[in-house]
């Protein structure tokens, strides 16, 4: 026996390793079919990896102080720009952290809309897409606190609107904003608390929840294009006929998935830093004055549909609450799609037209919501934000009645489909397309 | 399926653009300031404007002197020509003048320009700049074409003269403000009634190019490095991977 073999040994004997490695990299049986969309999901353990580092070495440096330095600026702010100019690589780290955050959003969106395509919520994954979506609270939560430590004007005043929010719940609202704040306003007690929830506390959790998600994703198995169980058909060995080990099909796979992604998050983080506004808002190059309210006061794009649905709907009975109702529910509806879908069929590949249809509509709701709630409101925006709010949650409530009998023309098949590269070819050109138009898009204001 | 993602995506691909030019519309037009950030000599022009005339008001906190080396000025230079009295080569750009005084002084502190071009972008600099025009409603008997009702006296007015408002209809009947010059300053020539203002205007793209400069003075570096990053991922690393992953997938059917 060799020494390394004799080291496992000793190991094994104490502490699961190899069985570790064989349930969850190289005996783990995936579908052999995945495509395009099943990048998404290494890419967001990627972008998180990214996050802590760039973030640990961002603390080395940032200071949590809203108070005024010598020459008048906010010490918080101040430290941020020591970082981008006196630390040794401080830029690079400062904008990989910032391009990180709006990528984890890109990323996670689409891992998300995969999930919502093939029916990667349905029985008996309902466990693995819950855990999802408390990630992706848990996200939205670490993205809203740290946008506040630049502590920059956008920071300031995002921060102030979204506190103010929970001031609109109640009886108990003034009250839950203030001890939320630590202060009357958002202020230097604001800055510390949001910083250690921002390092520590939801990173903590966030860590926590994903090694909830994996768990339980390895326990029920992949879900693939075709929505078809492979488990369901197994050798005389007992492993799937669709499947493939993990490690090393999918490891080399996904290992060229970041080589791309690295391409673009290069461009953004060297070329493209403030993504025309979009990744680094403009006015939050001014320091935090809590005397001067910006003119208009946008979310970051990531925040922005649900932002777009808090602003249409308007206060009645006295209250503005049912903004802040509409758009939480606007997330937490999103967790109970295992349970209004009902059915049987799990990708979009053979699923009728009705389902379709409405994600169709969905798609332009969302990314609609999300254009009008980055621009100041008119009365027509507000009025077609109202209409895509009702298109967006007439999607979720309504799956009940539209999905029961929705059955498409091509059955379901017993094995997986489309092993070949060419969808996925004709897909990556569509993106391309994509990305570019939303480039214009951006360059363009 | 396939067909109908392909709609899917034409669809946001159309929705984009066309939204892109609602915002854009939003705010007055500016001109292109024309700048370039790798001309180090218009960036040191820019420098020496900004110490001789800004920056007795306005900090620039987060520059330090001696970083202006990056612009191509050595350390004699930078102490002969812009380090103030007693500062050192190390120090930050910053005034004298306590905040709470200009504040009483000025009707409101200069702001810190470190990063002004970041906030309000090179074009605005450039037409802010060039914009001052004689209004003796205000205090200063200055006022600015995109900065109503500016606290700034016109600090380069001897260098430009100066210029009044017009007010003229277009051919669509919309209003549009016009800046003609009346008077010549140093760098700017009234010939036959024809205004040349092409020297100072050369001097105020230095200026914004060098505020531009200061808003993040590793900018230069930063693409520097990315072409060197992005080499390293297409040429290298990008191959590497498609053909292992190539490699690996060959038995799977």
């Amino acid at each position: 026996m060799s020494k390394g073999q004799k080291l496992l040994n000793w190991i094994d004997d104490r502490f699961p390793l190899s069985s570790m490695l064989k349930e969850h990299v190289t005996e783990y049986y995936a579908p052999k079919n995945f495509n395009f969309w099943y990048f998404f999901g290494s890419l967001a353990m990627l972008v998180l990896v990214i996050q802590i580092v760039t973030g640990i070495f961002l603390t080395m440096n940032y200071k949590p102080d809203g108070n005024l330095n010598a020459a008048g600026i906010p010490v918080a702010f101040a430290s941020v720009e020591y970082i981008m100019r006196d630390v040794a690589g401080g830029w690079i780290i400062r904008y990989m952290h910032s391009t990180g955050a709006s990528m984890f959003f890109v990323v996670v969106y689409l891992h998300m809309f995969r999930g919502l395509i093939y029916g990667s919520y349905k029985q008996p994954r309902e466990l693995v897409w819950v855990f999802g979506c408390l990630i992706f609270l848990c996200l939205m939560a670490e993205a809203f606190m740290g946008y506040l430590l630049p502590w920059g004007q956008m920071s300031f005043w995002g921060a102030q609107v979204i506190v103010n929010l929970f001031g609109s719940i109640p009886v108990i609202g003034p009250d839950l904003s203030v001890w939320i704040r630590g202060d009357f306003v958002v202020s230097d007690a604001t800055l510390n608390r949001f910083f250690a929830l921002h390092v520590i506390a939801v990173p903590l959790v966030l860590l926590a929840l994903v090694v909830a998600h994996l768990i339980a994703l390895h326990e029920v198995g992949s879900n693939n294009p075709d929505g078809v169980e492979i488990k369901k058909l197994k050798d005389e060995k007992g492993i799937p006929l669709d499947g493939i080990p993990f490690h090393p099909y999918y490891t080399v796979k996904d290992i060229f998935g970041v080589a791309v992604f690295l391409i673009v998050f290069s461009i953004i983080v060297f070329f493209l830093p403030e993504m025309g506004g979009y990744f680094l808002e403009h006015p939050n190059f001014d320091q935090a004055d809590p005397l001067k309210t910006p003119p208009h006061i946008a979310p970051v794009w990531y925040f922005t549909p649900f932002y777009a649905i808090l602003r249409a709907i308007p206060s009645f009975l006295g209250t503005q609450v049912w903004g802040v109702i509409g758009m939480g529910a606007a997330v937490v509806v999103i967790a109970f799609l295992p349970w209004l879908d009902r059915s049987p069929i799990k990708s979009i590949r053979y699923r009728g037209p009705k389902f379709k249809f409405m994600l169709v509509l969905f798609i332009i709701a969302f990314i609609g919501l999300g254009i009008l709630g980055a621009m100041p409101p008119t009365a027509g925006r507000t009025l077609i934000s109202q209409i895509l709010s009702f298109v967006y949650f007439a999607f979720f409530l309504g799956m009940p009645f539209y999905t029961k009998n929705d059955v498409g023309a091509v059955p379901v098949p017993t094995r997986v489909t489309d092993t070949n590269g060419k969808r996925q070819l004709q897909f990556l050109v569509l993106v391309a397309v994509t990305v570019i138009a939303a480039y214009l898009f951006a360059t363009n204001v | 399926m396939k067909s109908k993602i392909r709609h899917l995506i034409a669809a946001m691909a159309l929705v984009l653009p066309v939204s892109g030019t609602v915002l854009a519309n939003e705010g007055p037009k500016l001109e292109k300031a024309p700048i370039d950030i790798q001309d180090t000599e218009s960036l040191q022009r820019g420098a020496q404007l900004f110490s001789n005339y800004c920056l007795s008001c306005h900090s620039a906190s987060a520059m330090r002197y001696n970083r202006l080396e990056d612009i191509g000025l050595s350390e004699e230079q930078i102490k002969a020509n812009l380090l103030p009295e007693g500062a050192k080569i190390g120090d930050q750009m910053n005034v004298s003048m306590d905040k709470k005084d200009a504040k009483v002084w000025l009707g409101a502190a200069p702001p810190d320009l470190s990063l002004i071009a970041r906030s309000r972008g090179a074009d605005y600099l450039y037409a802010y700049l060039r914009g001052f025009y004689r209004d003796p409603t205000r205090p200063t008997g200055w006022n600015n074409l995109v900065f109503d009702k500016v606290g700034m006296p016109h600090v380069l007015w001897e260098m430009q003269g100066e210029q009044v408002l017009k007010t003229e209809k277009n051919a669509e009947g919309h209003e549009e403000h016009k800046l003609e010059l009346v008077k010549a300053g140093s760098l700017t020539k009234l010939e036959n009634g024809k205004a040349n203002t092409a020297e100072f205007d050369k001097r105020m793209a230095d200026l914004t190019n060098y505020l531009v400069y200061i808003g993040e003075p590793a900018q230069v570096k930063r693409h520097q490095i990315g072409y060197i990053v992005l080499l390293f991922l297409g040429v290298l690393l990008l191959p590497l991977t498609y053909f292992l992953k190539k490699e690996y997938w060959k038995d799977v059917h």
